[in-house]
């Protein structure tokens, strides 16, 4: 009989142990509150798992550190807060134009600046989507229990092995720090998705060539004999520098397609109590289990109010809120932030029902009543 | 065709590379390659990572693992490909700028960690990609196109500043001098830790232009006149060695190596499991 | 390079010289010239093979070439 494997665990813990369990061999970074756990538990759990650790010292090093691992065949990871997001920017553009596996965890903290560092936020959910400069594919995910970061940290390792490209877990502090019972998931039951590799012996490999029925190109690793070059200018096939405007049209093209045409493989939500919803509710992270509570007060009082929560936040799971839009009378969409992802879903269903916001900006959870007195109101 | 060297160590298609008519890099680059045919490494365990710059250009045109990375951040990177696979040979070509402006922090630090990294700076003096701006090595009073009145800064002296964080092997080279520059690269890449070479190189088109330092070959002459064997110079009273500069080898010694120390730690748990 | 000296001679390769001269002042028996900026062998039998051209070019547009390698 399976030994259930049912643990107390912290939500960054649980973040390093999905890691590990998706094959995370090294991990770099930057302590900072309040991720630092995730570096700590990796320090500890990675040289016994025959994986490596490395503190380095900034943000940029730590994120410049893991794009190395990660061309030299290990799967990468690193994690910050606000101020260390801000700090990696420029190398995120650099794995998504070079298009480099890596997982990048936000634990979100109240900002801007130095902020309220203990304090849970989610205000730096554009800034994944928006932060780095140029056009590049994002992936972002938002778990919402111990548990679920467990599960899409796994997640993240699969879609950047999978895309060839940097991806986001965008916790926040309440659930990075708060300790939930979760089911440690056996080793086979959890679907691991490894980078694809050149054919060996490959004579004429190329590290930017896509081949027939390819999503991205063959990933080598340094030292496997392909002897590759990797840039972060814009580079044709052979991944030398090029000047052309086509090459950087082709190019660019297919690493913005690489998300776009695979919405349905990348994009899940949770829906509950939608089928007969006139209010909806659309919140993510932490911030969901009191959307949640406040659903089931308000359902409890025989109000038809549901809930949506986008699991995958970049890409914003637009088509599905765009349906629900057409049956709600109102959305209301509760993020610790001054207004954010309430902007997606304005561009998204404006004018086709009303959109209310429930935000924070003083370093508090959104409570449960705060959620269903705004129900109250615009019933 | 071409000389044995560009068949065996160069992506010869992408020759020739985009450097100025005189520019040192070249010499320097061919100094690097030539070293690494001398220790008859193995190219597919040779990866070679630069930042940005016109030193950065240099690993494109190489036929070994090669990256090209942001400025600045070389050795961060190099410090990933190191640690998670520490049998390849990683060497990093960057720029005065480059090394010791933007990536200053990771220079110190990865001398620091004495991490088994060769790394070359490619000193010219200048920053030459982007039109001839002064940088942190440029000789206080010298005219850049962001010091039109003099340069007020004081310069680095980039071994003895990759020394004072803890590198283990230091040296200083010049494009002159490339015969004693392959055998300082060699003795860099046998170092078991953090290796460090000043190679000073020359920048006629904008650096030399904007100071008058004349033609090409003048400016080679300058480094075979103002170079000063750090062996020699210790036998010289102080006033020959007035306005002259140190090359040669500063310093070489083993201490315990980054990667091979984490080796350990992992050691520790295979033996337990 | 490895091949010994008798089956070297000197080489140039026209079109990456970019006439910088560096190998014209330092080749100890002025063998070579720049002719329309362009490197050119004026006396190759005073050339004694020193290779200090070669070390010094920034272009690999001069070196000691062997013959089988004519190919490429």
């Amino acid at each position: 009989m399976k030994k259930n494997n049912i643990k107390l665990m912290q939500g960054n813990e649980a973040c390093v142990e999905g890691a590990i369990a998706a094959g995370m061999k090294f991990y770099a970074g930057y302590p900072i509150t309040p991720s630092t756990e995730i570096a700590e538990v990796s320090a500890q759990k990675l040289p016994r798992v025959g994986g490596k650790f490395i503190q380095m010292e900034d943000e940029i090093a730590g994120m410049a550190t893991a794009i190395g691992g990660s061309l030299a065949g290990l799967k990468s990871m690193t994690a910050t807060s606000g101020p260390g997001f801000s700090l990696k920017q420029e190398n995120i553009g650099y794995a998504a134009l070079a298009e480099i596996p890596v997982v990048i965890v936000n634990v979100q903290r109240s900002g801007p600046s130095t902020g309220l560092p203990t304090a849970p936020s989610q205000g730096d959910m554009m800034q994944a989507k928006w932060g780095t400069h140029g056009d590049h594919p994002v992936i972002a995910l938002c778990p919402s229990s111990v548990k679920e970061t467990f599960d899409l940290t796994v997640r993240c390792f699969n879609l950047a092995e999978k895309y060839r490209m940097p991806v986001f877990l965008m916790l926040d502090e309440v659930v990075g720090h708060m300790r939930e019972k979760i089911e440690i998931p056996d080793a086979s039951e959890i679907e691991i998705y490894d980078r694809l590799k050149p054919t060996p012996g490959d004579e004429n490999y190329l590290p930017y060539k896509v081949e027939e029925g390819q999503i991205v190109p063959a990933m080598a690793a340094y030292g496997d004999g392909y002897r590759f070059h990797v840039t972060g200018l814009i580079h044709d096939e052979s991944g030398f520098p090029s000047n052309s405007t086509e090459v950087a049209q082709t190019l660019m093209t297919r690493i913005m397609k690489k998300v776009e045409d695979n919405i349905n493989d990348i994009v899940t939500y949770e829906e509950s109590n939608t089928d007969d919803a006139e209010i909806i509710l659309l919140s993510y992270g932490g911030t969901a289990r009191s959307a949640k509570s406040a659903m089931k007060k308000a359902r409890e009082m025989g109000l038809k109010v549901g809930m949506f929560r986008p699991i995958t936040v970049w890409p914003f799971p637009e088509e599905r809120v765009k349906e629900l839009a057409k049956q709600a009378k109102s959305i209301i969409v509760a993020e610790m932030n001054y207004g954010q992802m309430v902007l997606e879903v304005e561009r998204i269903a404006k004018g086709t029902t009303d959109i209310y916001h429930v935000g924070k900006i003083n370093g508090e959870v959104i409570s449960p009543d705060e959620i269903f007195s705004k129900i109250k109101e615009v019933l | 065709m071409s000389s044995q060297l560009v068949q065996q160590y160069y992506r010869a298609d992408k020759l020739p590379h985009i450097w100025c008519p005189g520019c040192g890099h070249g010499i320097l680059m061919r100094s690097v390659s030539q070293a690494i045919h001398n220790l008859g490494l193995d190219k597919d365990k040779v990866c070679i990572v630069s930042g940005i710059g016109c030193s950065s250009r240099a690993p494109g045109y190489m036929d070994f693992n090669t990256l090209h990375t942001t400025h600045g951040r070389a050795l961060a990177f190099a410090t990933g490909v190191k640690m998670a696979r520490p049998e390849l040979e990683v060497i990093v070509v960057t720029g005065d700028g480059d090394a010791t402006a933007i990536g200053g922090n990771h220079l110190i630090h990865a001398a620091r960690r004495n991490i088994n990294i060769t790394t070359i700076v490619f000193n010219n003096n200048v920053y030459g990609m982007t039109g001839g701006q002064y940088s942190p090595t440029t000789p206080t009073g010298d005219l850049g196109t962001t010091a039109p009145y003099g340069n007020i800064d004081k310069s680095f002296d980039i071994a003895t500043l990759a020394e004072a964080a803890g590198a283990t092997y230091t040296a200083r080279g010049t494009a002159y001098h490339a015969q004693q520059l392959i055998k300082l690269v060699e003795n860099a890449i046998k170092n078991k830790g953090f290796s460090l070479i000043d190679a000073i190189s020359i920048c006629p088109t904008y650096y030399g232009r904007k100071n008058k330092k004349g033609s090409v070959v003048d400016m080679m002459n300058w480094l075979k006149d103002h170079a000063v064997d750090a062996k020699v110079a210790q036998k010289l009273p102080p006033e020959k060695l007035e306005g002259k500069f140190l090359i040669g080898e500063f310093k070489n010694v083993t201490e315990p190596e980054y990667t091979e120390e984490y080796q350990k730690i992992i050691e520790r748990f295979q033996k337990e499991r | 390079m490895g091949n010994q000296k008798e089956n070297l001679t000197l080489k140039i390769k026209k079109d990456w010289c970019k006439g910088c001269g560096i190998c014209v002042a330092f080749c100890p028996k002025q063998v070579l010239d720049l002719k329309d900026d362009k490197i050119e062998i004026v006396d190759i039998e005073k050339c004694i093979k020193c290779g200090l051209c070669e070390l010094r070019c920034p272009d690999f547009a001069i070196f000691l070439g062997g013959n089988e390698d004519e190919e490429k």
